[in-house]
């Protein structure tokens, strides 16, 4: 093992910062599998139903959603179109995923099972492309492992361990993002555009269906990432010709 | 028209099937089209809306309406921890023990009509 170079190994034993953020995303996430178990039960779904959604669905959102529908008398085809409207954000991060880890075979595979809000997030706030493999790897498979896990639990325990907002765990989420944002926001334009996303995202939840906010805060942050890239060379040709 | 009649199980494997597949699409995309500076900065900058997307839908959202409730404790005390240069994981902690201390007190939040 230890002959292959270090990006292609998914998981490096030693906990570099990488590491121990997607080990850290994965138990704040993770737990939250108890939470989703319990509902998926209540909502009249089998142990096994719970499990399938879990381990083939795997994206927290869209498995929320679909069983919220079904919970509120919905039908089978309404609970499909929640999550799936939910998932797509999954596709704006497989891009951006594969434009940074570059996965191929089984391991694409793999990668895109595992592609999710904590993995991506935790590969894109790393600066060196070791370290990207690293997180998206040990955030995707630890996710992976125990929301499965406490899924599981849930579901066979249902209302007995509680609310999981009880131990803050909703608060540990938001503590991981605005982790995974912090280290970016290091020049003031980043800022300008997190505040402005930030704002239409909370100005959309209302208005739009679920899952659609998300998705107009990557196109706003894309159209912007261009609108930028587009000043730079402007920038660049300008200074050019006067030189 | 005749609607799909499936039962549970039916509409479970089409939905998961369905996410593989969403995920899948992002993949497919041809490498060619992500490379350069410009798709670069795209990225960086896609990067920065969807964590800070994802901050304030965990952070205010509840359901399909906003609140203000314990989470804002967590927003808050990761913000501090983060300024004051902590490690990942004690911010982490210290917001999960901010929102559960907030609700403890009796933080049960308000629900923002718009």
């Amino acid at each position: 093992m230890s002959s292959l170079p270090s990006s292609a190994t998914p998981a490096a034993p030693r906990l570099t910062p990488a590491v121990r953020m997607g080990l850290s995303i994965s138990f704040a996430t993770g737990l939250y599998g108890i939470s989703f178990g319990a509902l998926a039960v209540a909502a009249g779904l089998t142990v096994g139903q719970a499990m399938a959604l879990s381990l083939l669905m795997f994206t927290g959102g869209s498995q929320f959603a679909f069983i919220g529908v079904l919970a509120g008398g919905g039908s089978g085809a309404a609970a499909l179109g929640a999550a799936a409207l939910l998932g797509v954000r999954n596709a704006v991060y497989g891009m951006q995923m594969k434009a940074l880890l570059g996965l191929g075979g089984w391991r694409g595979w793999l990668g895109a099972q595992l592609t999710i809000d904590e993995s991506t997030a935790t590969a894109a706030a790393q600066q060196q492309p070791d370290e990207q493999q690293r997180g998206f790897w040990v955030a995707g498979v630890g996710v992976f492992v125990l929301w499965n896990l406490f899924t599981l639990v849930g579901a066979l325990l249902g209302d007995a361990l509680g609310d999981p907002r009880r131990y803050g765990l909703d608060g540990a989420a938001v503590a991981a993002f605005l982790g995974l944002l912090w280290p970016r926001l290091r020049q003031r334009e980043p800022v300008a555009l997190a505040v402005l996303c930030g704002a239409l995202v909370a100005l959309a939840i209302p208005l739009l269906a679920p899952g659609l906010p998300i998705v107009l805060a990557a196109a706003l942050g894309a159209a912007w990432g261009w609108w930028r890239a587009g000043a730079v060379l402007r920038q660049r040709r300008a200074a050019g010709g006067a030189a | 028209m005749s609607a799909l009649q499936l039962d549970t199980w039916g509409w479970i494997v089409l939905a998961c099937a369905c996410a593989y597949i969403t995920k899948l699409a992002g993949y497919s995309v041809p490498a060619r089209w992500l490379q350069g500076p410009r798709m670069t900065q795209v990225a960086a900058s896609m990067t920065v809306a969807l964590l800070a997307a994802l901050v304030v839908m965990n952070t205010f959202a509840s359901g399909q309406a906003l609140a203000l409730d314990a989470r804002l404790a967590a927003l808050l005390a990761a913000a501090l921890a983060l300024w004051l240069r902590a490690p990942f994981l004690l911010v982490v902690v210290l917001g999960a023990a901010a929102s559960a201390l907030a609700r403890w007190w009796g933080a049960s939040g308000i629900m923002l009509p718009l």
